[in-house]
């Protein structure tokens, strides 16, 4: 799963890396990174949603899935050895 | 100041897919004998040391940054293509935890490098004694690293190492008799 927040970038794969190469590399930027002071009046999850997202505004809820019994987000190369 | 050689002093080269390697490699990146310590040593101590070694210590240490970068670019080939399942199989999940795949000073028993793995006493007798320790130290650590892979492609890279810290003992042992200084001179007052 690719979400807006997940930044992609490729790194150098050399000829004589010892593992199969992974593609590619990601990292997160949540959304508070472009929001320097929080606004009023921002829309709202309803209380139970908020209470089990961590957070009662969707502009600051940064999913995290796990990266575990896949290769990271993006690519299919490099199974388990 | 430095120059920098963007290109390592002897090639790495990486044969074997081994990512627990990497963390026994981790001794010699942030261990209390490792290249970091080595290379803080020698680049701190050489202020206090008589004017006719200086130049042993302040080039050995630079070298040592060379092998810092040998190591840094082995645990690296290692790691940068495992995924989280791939590293937890291999023992690296405590890395993982805290690193991620990022390199850090530490040693193959996850300690945090720490300055208490150096020091500068200002006696030069005490000083080179101590570098000529850390030389012995950290061959015998390449030793032991060389018994822990098959991958004769990191043998190579690390027997070159091991074989820089005879060669560094020998200056330093050097360095020893040359601030001994008169002895077997004639000297006329």
């Amino acid at each position: 799963m690719v979400n807006s927040q997940v930044r992609v970038y490729k790194p150098f794969i050399g000829p004589f890396d010892p593992c199969p190469p992974l593609p590619y590399r990601t990292y997160v930027v949540p959304p508070n990174q472009y929001i320097v002071f929080q606004p009023l009046d921002w829309p709202q999850f309803s209380l139970a949603e908020a209470l089990k997202l961590g957070t009662l505004w969707p502009n600051l809820y940064s999913p995290y899935e796990s990266k575990s019994k896949r290769v990271e987000e993006v690519g299919s190369d490099g199974e388990p050895v | 100041m430095w120059i920098y050689e963007k290109k390592l002093q002897y090639p790495v080269r990486v044969g074997k897919c081994d990512p627990y390697m990497a963390r026994l490699l981790l001794e010699q990146y942030g261990g209390a004998d490792g290249e970091l310590a080595a290379a803080l040593r020698y680049l701190n101590q050489r202020y206090t040391i008589p004017d006719k070694v200086i130049g042993i210590l302040n080039d050995i240490g630079t070298e040592e940054f060379a092998h810092l970068e040998m190591i840094a670019t082995m645990v690296y080939k290692l790691t940068k293509d495992a995924t989280p399942d791939q590293l937890k199989a291999a023992g690296l999940a405590d890395h993982y935890v805290s690193h991620d795949k990022a390199l850090f000073y530490q040693n193959a028993a996850g300690v945090p490098w720490t300055a208490a793995y150096i020091q500068a006493k200002g006696d030069p007798l005490a000083d080179l004694y101590e570098d000529i320790a850390a030389e012995e130290k950290a061959r015998a650590t390449y030793q032991w690293l060389i018994d822990m892979t098959d991958d004769v492609d990191l043998q190579d890279g690390l027997k070159f190492l091991r074989e820089r810290e005879i060669v560094h003992s020998t200056r330093f042992r050097e360095a020893v008799e040359i601030i001994k200084d008169d002895r077997g001179k004639k000297r006329f007052f």
